[in-house]
């Protein structure tokens, strides 16, 4: 292990792993909670110059993806009183197969990237993983709840991608996409809500009326 | 001043609609909102404006075009929800949320027309897919709700991937304001090329799935079937061309990086994919509203086939963005009224409306004139540039595949268009003849003015469009065309 930030970010795999392969919704909620502070300590460890612009990143991500989000997502369960992901599109042993696959992959594929120098070589691949991890969740999950989940872990592989342009993209602009995903989630937390009220479950399978 | 008066006054006026409790304060709001903006774009025509915050707001050529679209769009709209809100049955959210989401729509809308820092583009566009959604799902039925789930889910995963492609280009960059247009064209032989061609890619597939390009395009057909249709029209109007000036951002960059030759096979496969499918879809299509969600497809097919072809085809994609906007917006209001009317806008319900609400039934008419390329219409003018364009650099094959295509795409709207509007009316209370008809729900329907001024003044200028091109137009179209990498014809 050669620094802490590489540390955090392969604790961030592991999360991705740990939402694959369980069953219960809350867990998974949990583990993108736990993912976000990872996500929001991670700027401060590749520049620990304390600048306000980093400060400002970390705290925002803190509130927005580790408390604000996963709280309303829990209560949305909480409210429609289920538990857990019933008949995921792939089981649970054959997701973490892909995502270990996805991971390897990722991995391969990084070194070639033309990318310039970076603060670290574990962030394109880290970032890429996640991103294809949040995917692969977003569609062979039925229920809702995961999807949004899986959105978020696809949000927070574009977000650790973004880190490796930090000192790039303005403060503002760094405001406004959290701003954009936080209202993004909450929309979908309302839509969540009338789902479940209108068909009696949160699972998005049931909706198959529109068709050509 | 003016540009942040243009992204702050609906911003404002959008808090204030949804705090008030007086319906009339609320329309009153919303129509001088939409008054005061197009004011504020008039004057955008009249004089030049610097740029402010170091350049990340600025006005130029092909944002002033589709800045113009969403004003003249939300102004129709603006008045149509006048109407539209008097008639409508649907128990939907309390109006406040309503009408503030327009308003909301309107500042994102704006601020991606003005944004030339690629980031805070990214920014207005998720804006503009949020504040819509609430309205998607005015309904609350469970149709509305899979509707806005398709929605939701496939848009922002969309847009996350054009969140990738924007920190491509910031990687891609090596000197210059990250991210700023006009530095990344100033330095554009600086960029470097393999991670410009990657956040292309990416712009193309998110900002693709925001215009709904086929085979991107499945939330389209659900999400405008189940919407009321003056949100279709802010959608297909106003939303997929603020979508294509994300791309079109992207395509400035890369025509001054000299990388044409790799993007333009890209954008040709998705503009033949997006005509193929519409096509077949509009062929056998029931409902009138998902006619008009492939017939989306269809012509935001044709503006990346004519950035893809390029030369006089750029030319032809601005004016065709400007003629398909303000037909959308017509299309979707008569529709609209229709489903006013009739309750419901599947096809074969929907029949002789030219003798039961006459004005609708001729607007319907000339609107499927207009979108399906006939002459006199805009739309006619610029599909033939574009057809010109592709025989003029060496693309016959292309240019025949479009003429067929675009014949089988008429057939298919007029046959289901032609029997709503002179089809055998078939409802019972026709034989009463009481005078007057009524509505859906049995109460009278009057085609009252604020349904159709909106759709008369449209159809208006798609037709003068078609008939000439004022000369500050076609300066506006050249520039917005020389961006893109194109030439006038």
């Amino acid at each position: 292990m050669h620094s802490f930030h590489e540390l955090l970010m392969l604790l961030v795999v592991l999360t991705n792993f740990w939402i694959l392969g369980t069953t219960r919704l809350s867990a998974a909620i949990r583990a993108v909670a736990i993912q976000g502070a990872l996500l929001a300590a991670l700027p401060l460890a590749l520049d620990p110059g304390l600048s306000p612009h980093v400060l400002g990143l970390a705290v925002g991500t803190l509130v927005v993806k580790t408390i604000l989000l996963p709280m309303f997502l829990l209560r949305a369960i909480r409210e429609a009183a289920i538990r857990r992901e019933i008949e995921p599109l792939i089981g649970y042993t054959a997701s973490i197969l892909l995502g270990a696959a996805i991971v390897a992959l990722a991995f391969s594929v990084a070194p070639r990237l033309p990318l310039p120098e970076m603060e670290s070589t574990l962030l394109v691949p880290v970032a890429l993983s996640t991103a294809m991890i949040g995917l692969l969740v977003l569609t062979t999950r039925s229920k809702a709840v995961t999807q949004v989940t899986g959105y978020l872990i696809f949000e927070n592989g574009i977000y650790v991608f973004g880190l490796s342009q930090m000192e790039r993209v303005p403060f503002l602009v760094e405001v406004g996409v959290l701003l954009d995903i936080f209202v993004g989630v909450f929309v979908m937390g309302i839509v969540l809500f009338h789902i479940n009220r209108e068909f009696d479950s949160l699972d998005s399978a049931r909706l198959t009326e529109l068709h050509d | 001043m003016l540009l942040f008066g243009l992204i702050l006054l609906p911003v404002m006026t959008s808090l204030l609609a949804y705090g008030s409790r007086a319906h009339g304060v609320r329309m009153t709001l919303l129509l001088a909102t939409a008054i005061g903006h197009s004011a504020g774009v008039a004057t955008l025509w009249t004089r030049s404006v610097p740029g402010v915050m170091s350049g990340w707001l600025r006005v130029d050529a092909l944002g002033l075009l589709v800045l113009t679209v969403v004003s003249l769009l939300f102004l129709a709209v603006a008045v149509y929800t006048f109407g539209f809100l008097r008639h409508d049955p649907s128990r939907g959210p309390g109006r406040g949320l309503f009408v503030a989401c327009l308003l909301a729509f309107l500042a994102a809308a704006t601020l991606v027309a003005l944004s030339h820092h690629l980031a805070l583009l990214w920014v207005g566009m998720e804006a503009t897919t949020l504040s819509l959604a609430p309205l998607v799902f005015h309904r609350r039925n469970r149709r509305s709700l899979e509707a806005v789930w398709k929605y939701l889910i496939l848009s922002s995963v969309g847009i996350g991937l054009a969140l990738f492609g924007t920190f491509f280009m910031a990687a891609a960059q090596t000197t210059g304001q990250p991210l700023v247009l006009e530095d990344l064209v100033r330095h554009a032989e600086t960029l470097q090329p393999g991670l410009l061609r990657a956040a292309f890619v990416f712009f193309l597939v998110g900002y693709g799935t925001k215009m709904g390009l086929a085979p991107l395009h499945s939330w389209k057909p659900d999400t405008y079937g189940e919407a009321p249709g003056l949100v279709g029209a802010l959608m297909a109007g106003a939303l997929t061309s603020c979508a294509f000036l994300g791309l079109a951002r992207g395509t400035t960059v890369m025509a001054a990086a000299g990388q044409a030759a790799f993007m333009r096979p890209a954008l040709l496969a998705f503009g033949l994919a997006s005509l193929v499918v519409s096509a077949g879809f509009i062929i056998g299509q029931t409902d009138m509203k998902r006619l008009l969600a492939y017939s989306s497809v269809e012509h935001m097919g044709l503006l990346v086939l004519g950035l893809g072809i390029g030369g006089a085809g750029s030319y032809g994609t601005v004016l065709h963005l400007l003629n398909n906007g303000l037909t959308k917006g017509l299309l979707f209001l008569v529709v609209s009224n229709l489903v006013l009317f009739y309750g419901t806008s599947e096809a074969d319900k929907v029949t002789g409306v030219l003798r039961r609400a006459p004005w609708s039934g001729a607007l319907l008419l000339t609107g499927l004139f207009a979108v399906t390329g006939s002459p006199p219409f805009g739309l006619f003018v610029s599909e033939l540039t574009i057809l010109g364009a592709a025989i003029h650099r060496d693309l016959v094959w292309l240019a025949i595949v479009m003429v067929v295509l675009l014949a089988v795409i008429f057939i298919g709207m007029a046959r289901m268009i032609l029997n709503v509007v002179y089809g055998e009316a078939n409802h019972a209370e026709e034989s009463t003849g009481t005078g007057g008809a009524t509505g859906w729900d049995g109460k009278p329907f009057r085609e009252t003015w604020p349904l159709l001024a909106g759709p008369l003044v449209l159809a208006a200028l798609v037709l003068l469009l078609g008939v000439h091109i004022p000369a500050p137009l076609h300066a506006l179209l050249d520039q917005a065309a020389q961006a893109l990498g194109g030439t006038a014809p």
